[in-house]
């Protein structure tokens, strides 16, 4: 029984982490109809800025505040220069956001040196409590609590605000937007900026979770969060949420009953939507 | 009359095929001007062209005496084009509150006016504030989409065919609103059902295959069999 607790908190911890680098995608993928391979190196920024950041002031919140700030950073330079140029053309999207991808990565390395890192837990959130028999570690209750104040606060945005309003206007209809007279584009920046700074967010709270880091992270956690804009639906905020959940869930579970087939059953539930719900478990 | 609109030889492209061959035509201020011709003739690529969202490679499109050929499709709205396309474009997933707040740029009391105007003439957009567009009837969806496109500061207005599937009951309706609106705003509307163009246009263009074979005033169409039956399939 304990032990089941501890996979559902770990399934949702991870889901959180997932969530984190889905939600941007999905934004991306939606509103700028843009396929961004490169999102996982900003996962992996944001784990590498967080634990230099976090060694150098002692405060591990600064460290969070750092990574986040890292990642609207190279958000905003990516979209500038990178994506800007080839909006509407997917191919070349995904060529040069693969090279992006591959160009931040070995940047880590040149910066940080090609080895992993450890990353500390800070002290405040170390070790577990116990509640009955059942022994809760601290750090992943905060990654799901952040998870979800991430969660509300976006949603937030999205459902109270007119910048909201117009990003969720846009993901349905984008030329339409434009023809009410609204710069889409600069919307497009904010998105990618904040899609950015949510990744690497995921990747900072990432780093004490496992307890080391390395250059090539991201794309183990890309692959998931491309799972999940599959099954969450693309473009929609809120599945994508309960579709990390229900990735991060299953990883937790098969990587404790049948460690071989973790990924391979978050596939299969993937190409199980694909057949049955192409548009996505949470889309309307 | 001032020309408000002048849209001159204008050739458009799709990927590689030369859709707009040579479409010319004006609208001046405070008249609607009916795009008339067959099924793919370019008419929507023609409105589409002018909002730069289809933007043309040679040709020239000014407004109000300015060259807006090359600008961005926000900035050519901005400068005071409505646009109510074929499809409506509604967003979907949002209320009809939402679909009218996207387009309210300023919250004053002329914008206010407006939404005022636009609920007494459509008591059904209020009836449904907070239901879903997507799930608003046909005749509901273009009248959410033209209400839409009145409540910026348009002075002119782009509306592809408003008639289009819709049952005679409810056309009229659109029709009404439409000739409510030409008291302020200048119109440029495709319509095939010509019984409702020529009631409604003060002056026509046509397009046929990609190219402006015709232009003039509303009330000569009506008379000439010739046009009627060579270009609209009009017998
Ligand atoms: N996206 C597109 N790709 C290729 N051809 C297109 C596209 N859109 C329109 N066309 C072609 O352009 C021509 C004009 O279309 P359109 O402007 O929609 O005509 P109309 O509105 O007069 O019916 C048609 O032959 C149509 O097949
Ligand atoms: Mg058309």
């Amino acid at each position: 029984m304990e032990q089941i607790l501890n996979l559902i908190i770990n399934g949702f911890a991870t889901g959180m982490l997932i969530f984190l680098l889905a939600a941007g995608l999905t934004l991306i993928f939606g509103l700028m109809d843009v396929l961004n391979f490169s999102h996982g190196a900003f996962f992996a920024w944001g784990a590498y800025v967080g634990v230099w950041f976090f060694s150098l002031s002692g405060s591990f919140l600064a460290s969070l505040i750092a990574a986040m700030i890292a990642g609207l950073l190279l958000g905003a330079l990516t979209e500038r220069f990178i994506i800007k140029p080839v909006y509407g053309n997917h191919t070349q999207q995904i060529l040069i956001t693969l090279g992006l991808m591959l160009v931040l990565s070995e940047m880590l390395k040149v910066f940080w040196g090609p080895n992993q890192l450890q990353a500390k837990t800070p002290d405040l959130l170390t070790g577990s409590w116990l509640l009955g028999d059942v022994i809760i570690i601290k750090y992943r209750v905060f990654i799901i609590f952040t998870g979800l104040l991430v969660f509300t606060i976006v949603q937030l945005i999205l459902k109270k605000t007119r910048i909201g309003l117009i990003v969720r206007a846009g993901v349905m209809n984008q030329e339409m937007v434009q023809s009410l007279g609204i710069n889409i584009k600069r919307i497009f920046l904010y998105v990618f900026m904040v899609g950015s700074a949510m990744a690497a967010l995921g990747g900072a709270l990432l780093g004490p979770y496992s307890g080391v880091i390395y250059a090539e992270m991201g794309m183990e956690f890309a692959i998931l969060a491309f799972i999940v804009v599959v099954i969450g639906g693309l473009g929609s905020f809120s599945g994508s949420m309960l579709a990390s959940i229900i990735v991060g869930l299953t990883g937790s579970f098969m990587a404790f009953f049948v460690p071989e087939l973790s990924l391979a059953a978050n596939m299969l539930i993937m190409l199980v939507v694909l057949m049955l719900k192409p548009e996505g478990l949470f889309q309307r | 009359m001032e020309n408000l609109l002048e849209v001159n030889n204008i050739h458009t492209y799709i990927g590689q095929y030369h859709i707009l061959q040579g479409v010319s035509f004006t609208a001046r201020k405070g008249e609607v001007t009916v795009l008339l011709g067959r099924n793919g003739a370019g008419k929507t690529t023609t409105l589409r062209s002018i909002m730069g969202l289809n933007p043309p490679r040679t040709g020239t499109i000014t407004f109000k005496g300015e060259n807006i050929q090359g600008m961005e499709t926000f900035q050519i709205a901005n400068r005071g084009i409505g646009y109510v396309p074929e499809n409506q474009g509604l967003f979907s997933g949002l209320t009809v509150e939402e679909n009218l707040k996207v387009a309210m740029k300023k919250q004053d009391d002329r914008t206010q006016k407006k939404l005022e105007t636009v609920l007494r003439l459509f008591p059904d957009l209020k009836k449904y504030w907070k239901k879903e567009s997507g799930h608003l009837s046909g005749g509901q969806k273009q009248m959410l989409s033209i209400a839409r496109s009145y409540l910026n500061d348009n002075e002119l207005l782009l509306i592809d065919e408003p008639s289009k599937g819709l049952a005679p009951i409810i056309v009229e309706k659109v029709m009404n609103f439409i000739d409510e609106m030409k008291e302020e705003t200048t119109i440029v509307l495709v319509e095939q059902n010509f019984f409702m163009a020529s009631s409604i246009g003060n002056r026509f263009s046509i397009i046929d295959d990609g190219k402006t074979v015709a232009s003039g005033s509303m009330k000569d169409l009506i008379g000439d069999e010739f046009m009627k039956r060579k270009y609209l399939g009009i017998a």
